[in-house]
């Protein structure tokens, strides 16, 4: 199996033991009507069962729950777990972001993924703009229980919505 | 389960030149979108008989006789009904979460027969069949139709409370696939049921929307298995047309021969994986 080089790192990061995080790029676009895109990300297993929500960007701030109106248009997020959930969710849900790398920290949620080095999970993201587009990224990886290796051959690149994503120790 | 692709009209060998006029457009109600999120979504409808798949082109629907039922199996006022010439149109807001069952019944009764080598046409109920004496006539042939025009949309997680069969005349038991769920490429089964019952040889007719863009209507046509079963798989997202019928022999009416004709007519979302 055959790892960027900027993945087989984590083979050489045990001791941070499970210290990853999460980089989702969020392009900038130069449209003439531009809103932040709603984002979510969770984990799949190899099964194609929803694990656990990573991250959910929307407008949560908004009043009387009106920026929920739109997460169904995260439309796999929505169908894998979204309808399924109260809003507003504590924990892994904040507001939009900006054109940029975000980064999130996978620590906590690694610690609940069950160990498991010969399954290969998936890590998706997926962005679903106003007026916009949508589009979903998967990186595929193992998951040992201290180490965490992408099995992508190359980077996760997006065309319209995304960005690069990428999964890695965490630099802070 | 085979579905073929044929271009057949469905079911005119069956019932004869009586009920084609029953066939002859096609009757639908259609939801702005059928899957929402958020606190109290609004969801606005068209319903029409037309030819073309979504296109007013013929007659309203009428709203009065459709029915919306909430996830919990209450009844949910329509609102800002209004009905035109050639559409019928009304909204309404999702305060519960779950499926909700939009739907339209009806029972009519239509008769054939030959009168001076010519064939005579006839609607109306039952009381006036007989008060006509419309049972006498040579060649007399009475249908009995009990058409459903159904459309679904859900707040949240999809259910099937509302959408349990009644057990009267052609439903779908929603056991595997949910009609608010549907993706390209995944497999939909849905079974058939005739007053209960799992209905074998119901023939079952899938369009897609937007016919009147395209030279061909691309169906999907099959019969269902033994067991009710009808699946099928759509590799393009869009909106889909799906209607069903029955026709079984039920009979007979002050001495005429009567038939039954049992409709299931649903509008569906397709979305892409």
């Amino acid at each position: 199996m055959k790892n960027t080089l900027l993945f087989s790192l984590s083979g050489m990061a045990v001791s941070l033991a499970g210290d990853y995080e999460l980089s989702i790029e969020i392009p900038s676009l130069d449209v003439s009507e531009y809103h932040r895109p709603y984002v979510a990300a969770w984990i799949e297993d190899d099964s194609r069962d929803h694990v656990m929500d990573l991250a959910l960007w929307y407008e949560m701030a908004k009043k009387n729950g009106h920026g929920e109106k739109w997460l169904k248009d995260i439309r796999k997020w929505w169908r894998v777990s979204g309808r399924s959930l109260e809003f507003p969710v504590e924990g892994f849900s904040g507001p939009t972001q900006p054109p940029g790398t975000h980064t999130v920290s996978l620590k906590d949620y690694l610690a609940k993924l069950p160990a498991a080095p010969d399954k290969v999970y998936k890590l998706y993201v997926e962005a679903s703009r106003e007026v916009g587009g949508r589009e979903m990224l998967a990186i595929p990886f193992t998951w040992d229980g201290e180490t965490l290796t992408v099995k992508a051959d190359e980077p996760v690149q997006g065309k319209n919505e995304l960005g690069e994503i990428s999964v890695q120790p965490s630099q802070s | 389960m085979k579905t073929t692709l044929k271009s057949v009209v469905l079911g005119s060998a069956l019932l004869g030149v009586t009920a084609s006029s029953l066939l002859a457009h096609r009757a639908w109600i259609l939801p702005s979108t059928s899957i929402l999120s958020g606190e109290s979504p609004w969801v606005c409808f068209d319903a029409a008989i037309s030819n073309d798949l979504f296109f007013p082109n013929h007659h309203a629907m009428g709203t009065e006789a459709i029915k919306v039922t909430s996830p919990s199996g209450k009844e949910v006022e329509k609102q800002f009904e209004k009905d035109g010439h050639i559409r019928s149109s009304f909204e309404i807001q999702l305060e519960e979460k779950g499926t909700y069952l939009i739907s339209r019944h009806r029972l009519g009764y239509f008769a054939s027969w030959q009168e001076d080598g010519e064939q005579q046409r006839w609607r109306g109920d039952l009381e006036e069949f007989k008060s006509e004496g419309l049972a006498e006539k040579e060649g007399i042939q009475l249908i009995e139709s009990d058409s459903k025009t159904v459309t679904y949309v859900t707040n949240g997680a999809p259910d099937i409370k509302a959408l349990e069969p009644t057990g009267k005349g052609l439903e779908i038991k929603f056991d595997e696939s949910h009609p608010n769920d549907l993706f390209t490429g995944e497999e939909v089964a849905f079974t058939f049921l005739l007053d209960g019952q799992p209905a074998e040889d119901v023939e079952v007719f899938i369009v897609k929307g937007n016919d009147r863009f395209r030279d061909t209507g691309n169906e999907i046509e099959g019969t269902t298995t033994s067991e009710g079963k009808f699946t099928f798989t759509v590799e393009e997202a869009g909106r889909y047309w799906i209607t069903a019928s029955s026709s079984v022999d039920a009979g007979e009416y002050e001495g005429a021969p009567k038939q039954r004709r049992s409709s299931y007519t649903a509008t569906v979302e397709v979305l892409p994986l």
